[in-house]
């Protein structure tokens, strides 16, 4: 004990462990109100981990080469000792990682999280969505499978519709005219080194900005309005041990259902690891029906309802990024006078439940074939997905919220 | 709370209808009954297999010495080796591709992770849905696998059957080699060895995963006691 302490001592002379310690677990002070809502944040990072360590081993026996892409990964399977299960976990964690970080998101949103003072909070968040979207599509077309391949040909062909220069960067992106061996070796490049470097970055500056202005809770109300003597937070508890102990046992309820679908189910019936991916890739075979996988699927929907213009894709494919990156306006678009769905009046209510659906239903259609009532209801849902974003400036306004309580709520 | 769990209630009521009028129909498959903890099943189909589809099919990315896993011994293995062919090399087809590809028009596909692509209700669907088709270049069709490639060279064991195309049904014309219930449990014996061969895995994938969440289950119980000592001086 003497000995520990004396290496800190040592350590603390040189460095400062023992306030960096304090800063961001033992005196960072959260409210103690949080509910199951509030485990996603520390689930999403325990995720990126989970899916930095697997991915080292995978990339330990990968091939990223065409002509031996598809039979490394089966080489994984088959013959690498743990190797289906290194895989499975991969596979699962990216299908867990999204479903976590919609749910973090959704929260964000119920609890008015992205408002005053964390907007910055809010920015660096949605950078880490974008920089895990282009990092799950360039994973994906690894296996090199019929899925992989046509998947990202239709996404790289999307980048040329741009006017004037879409050819040339579909080219840039692609290193090829078509997907190809070039465009396996950079997606890998990307893949395990740049994007995740990018990730681990904004998931520092996130965890920063965060302990900076502090948790917001499920009330919606600023702690640090009430501290006591010591200018501790009436309200506030240290992160450790109190949520230390409380995200274990976010962290072992998660395995849990990480586990069975990791063992029971890892395809989970086409949506996270797609039949027609077993076929090898084959530029000279279209599949009859192409859909990226589930956590695209929604801003692919607005894409395909989106009518060509002028004989151009390209206004699709800006309704969807504009879909993809509208959660980045949040902060500027939002006039209640509450931040919490708690005190919020029930127009709000309406326009949230609304915004769910038509992201739950867009992602559904986003995996059928087109058909024209399928079009026509992708429209429609289109449209109740922006108009959330693009009204919420007048009906956060005009709607009747409920007073906020000056502590907050704890049983 | 109470405000979000009716969010929740309208958001699921409004869900679940999209959800369920989408599901399409598509042609009705057989239920494979494949147990994968039948090892004499799984040694039968393999036995099958390697006589039968070998022959102008390969599954490239499975080892002969893999049997192991299905209860086969070392000798037994080696006993149903090609020429050539040591225990851990890779199944390869007897035909090689390019004279197949001249003979059937397409080259027979690798069977190695066909359970994976088909799923196994397909597959057990497909080999016994062949019928007499006078129009096809190789005398036969598929009702699963319209204008299929393959000759139906189960034939023989399963005899000719006919589409009534008044009830889209096949009927046995001419009996084979095999009863009608012989041949479905040699298929489902060589579909429930099509499953292990597409993932290996299969075997102990599910075995293990009762064990891991079983263990997650006693630390769910433990933590969650851990985590009401500490929060006990929370008010």
């Amino acid at each position: 004990m003497k000995l520990l302490k004396n290496l800190v001592g040592w350590v603390d002379d040189r460095f400062p462990l023992m306030d960096t310690w304090k800063e961001h677990l033992s005196e960072y002070y959260a409210p103690k109100n949080f509910n199951f809502w509030y485990f996603f944040g520390s689930l999403a990072l325990l995720v990126l981990v989970i899916q930095i360590v697997s991915g080292i081993f995978l990339t330990m026996s990968y091939k990223p080469d065409a002509l031996l892409a598809f039979a490394s990964v089966e080489f994984i399977m088959r013959d690498v000792q743990w190797g289906w299960l290194l895989r499975y976990v991969h596979s699962t964690g990216a299908s867990m990682f999204f479903i976590v970080v919609y749910l973090h998101i959704f929260r964000g949103m119920m609890y008015g999280s992205y408002r005053k003072p964390r907007e910055l909070l809010w920015l660096i968040g949605v950078a880490i969505y974008l920089a895990l979207m282009a990092e799950a599509f360039m994973g994906y077309l690894l296996p090199w499978g019929q899925m992989s391949f046509w998947g990202a040909q239709v996404i790289v062909n999307l980048f040329s519709s741009v006017p004037f220069v879409g050819n040339e960067l579909s080219v840039l992106i692609r290193g090829d005219f078509v997907i190809s061996d070039a465009t396996l070796n950079r997606f890998f490049a990307l893949h395990v080194i740049a994007i995740p470097l990018v990730l681990a970055g904004l998931v520092f500056v996130h965890l920063i900005a965060l302990h900076a202005v502090g948790s917001n809770n499920p009330d919606g109300i600023e702690i640090k309005k009430h501290k006591d003597a010591n200018g501790i937070p009436l309200d506030g508890i240290p992160f450790h041990p109190y949520y230390t102990v409380k995200d274990i046992v976010g962290t072992v309820g998660f395995l849990i259902v990480f586990c069975a679908v990791m063992f029971f189910a890892p395809d989970m019936g086409g949506y996270f690891i797609e039949a027609n991916n077993f076929v090898p890739a084959n530029p000279m075979q279209t599949p009859a029906h192409i859909a990226p996988v589930w956590y695209f699927t929604p801003y692919y929907a607005i894409l395909r309802a989106v009518p060509p213009m002028f004989g151009s894709q390209f206004p699709g494919v800006v309704a969807m990024g504009v879909g993809a990156v509208a959660i980045l306006f949040l902060p500027w678009l939002d006039r209640g006078a509450v931040k919490s769905i708690r005190y919020r009046g029930p127009i709000y209510k309406m326009f949230l439940a609304s915004f769910v659906i038509s992201f739950i239903g867009l992602g559904y259609l986003g995996m059928l074939p087109v058909t024209p009532i399928y079009t026509l209801i992708s429209q429609v849902l289109s449209v109740v997905y922006f108009a959330f974003f693009i009204l919420m400036p007048w009906y956060t306004k005009i709607d009747k919220c409920k007073p906020e309580p000056d502590r907050v709520t704890f049983k | 709370m109470n405000a979000i769990n009716k969010l929740w209630m309208l958001v699921l009521l409004l869900a679940v209808p999209m959800l369920a009028s989408a599901s399409d129909a598509g042609l009705h498959l057989d239920k494979a009954p494949g147990d994968l903890g039948d090892k004499a099943s799984l040694q039968r189909g393999a036995k099958f297999f390697t006589s039968n589809c070998l022959a102008c099919h390969s599954a490239a990315y499975m080892r002969y010495n893999r049997l192991a896993d299905i209860g086969m011994s070392l000798e037994e293995i080696k006993a149903m080796l090609p020429e050539g062919a040591k225990p851990g090399s890779t199944m390869s087809a007897a035909m090689d591709a390019a004279s197949a590809k001249m003979a059937f028009g397409v080259a027979p596909p690798d069977l190695s992770v066909v359970s994976r692509v088909r799923g196994t209700d397909w597959l057990y669907t497909y080999f016994r849905s062949f019928y007499v088709d006078s129009k096809s270049a190789s005398g036969v069709n598929n009702l699963v696998f319209p204008s299929v490639a393959m000759p139906n060279v189960l034939g023989y064991m399963q005899g000719d059957q006919e589409l009534d195309h008044a009830t889209g049904k096949l009927k046995l014309v001419t009996p084979g080699a095999m009863s009608t219930a012989e041949f479905d449990a040699t298929i489902a014996d060589l579909v429930n060895y099509l499953d292990f061969m597409g993932e290996p895995a299969k075997l102990v994938r599910y075995k293990l995963g009762y064990i891991v969440i079983g263990f997650l289950f006693l630390l769910l119980i433990l933590s969650y006691a851990l985590k009401k000592e500490f929060w006990k001086d929370v008010h």
